[in-house]
């Protein structure tokens, strides 16, 4: 079974790399965007499929993988951990 | 008083407080590798600075897992002493043995410069003898040091008095511009309730030698020396 995970800052949390990689873009004439933020994706694999291995991923986030002070999680379950689509 | 140094793979600072333990304090003073548990012959532990396992994922957030931290809960307790300085506050956090987080300095900048902090709280075993105002000059060196935690938690640490130093300037008003790192409040460091657990992000163990360049990081050593001389755990080398 393969998640993706993916970790972000909570809505009002002060994205600075976020800010300043918008400030570069705007650098390189890409004014048009209004915010930009930035997150983590972290791929999993898991050996096998058990009913709880979604509750098991909820947990992982809990105790490690995100700060429930600063960041929110979402859990895809995924049949391929390439990028979701290819940028042409 | 019998110091323990925590040193995860990554650590940076463990030497330093090892010396002033040792060479400064003259007391007696060990090593704590990472995987090691049992903490029960020691009164003070101390988690130095430096990029615990990397600091990947998180700034201590793998250390805040790993067994000796587990131990730790444990040793607090039993009424244990831990100071934690920059990545070591940044563990206790993660560890949730203090409350907040620390996360990447507003101005993107590392920063390693001198700082002043005010003293809030002297009823810990780490600032009992320092006077509540008072001006401590000690060094930070970080990247990822902004205090931040919900308005919720901030409230609880007023209340609670909770916030043993803040940034402040040479005349010890906490500015906007004597903050660093953008920290929440100022906030350089804090402490649990029962005054036994410290987190600071500055570094005393750089300012404990009049060599180094000043000695205000010694008093809070002398502090928790003072504290188990009553306690009757002070041990003479």
């Amino acid at each position: 079974m393969k998640v993706r995970v993916l970790v972000r800052l909570k809505p009002g949390i002060m994205d600075v790399q976020g800010a300043a990689v918008k400030r570069a873009l705007a650098g390189l004439g890409f004014a048009e965007i209004a915010d930009l933020r930035i997150g983590k994706v972290i791929e999993l694999e898991l050996g096998e499929t058990t009913p709880d291995a979604r509750a098991r991923v909820r947990e992982m986030c809990g105790q490690l993988l995100a700060n429930p002070i600063l960041e929110d999680f979402t859990i895809e379950t995924v049949t391929d951990l390439a990028p979701r689509e290819v940028a042409r | 008083m019998r110091f323990g140094v925590v040193v995860f793979p990554g650590t940076w600072s463990d030497c330093d407080f090892h010396y002033v333990v040792s060479e400064v304090l003259h007391q007696p003073v060990r090593y704590v590798w990472h995987r090691e548990r049992d903490l029960s012959e020691l009164d003070c532990v101390i988690l130095p600075g430096g990029f615990s396992y990397g600091d990947y994922l998180r700034a201590g957030a793998v250390a805040g897992r790993s067994p000796v931290v587990e131990a730790l809960r444990d040793f607090v307790g039993r009424g244990g002493l831990v100071l934690g300085s920059c990545n070591g506050f940044q563990i206790l956090c993660e560890a949730g043995l203090l409350p907040g987080v620390l996360t990447r300095n507003e101005c993107l900048q590392y920063r390693c410069q001198s700082t002043h902090l005010v003293v809030e709280n002297v009823e810990t075993f780490f600032t009992r003898g320092l006077r509540l105002g008072q001006v401590l000059t000690m060094p930070i060196s970080h990247g990822e040091g902004k205090y931040y935690a919900d308005a919720e938690t901030l409230a609880r640490l007023k209340r609670d008095n909770l916030i043993a130093f803040r940034y402040a300037t040479a005349e010890g008003k906490v500015t906007k511009a004597s903050n660093p790192n953008g920290s929440l409040d100022n906030i350089a460091g804090v402490v649990n309730p029962e005054g036994t657990v410290l987190g600071m992000m500055p570094h005393p163990e750089r300012a404990s030698e009049t060599v180094m360049g000043g000695t205000d990081g010694l008093l809070m050593f002398q502090s928790l020396l003072g504290s188990l001389v009553e306690d009757g755990s002070f041990l003479k080398r």
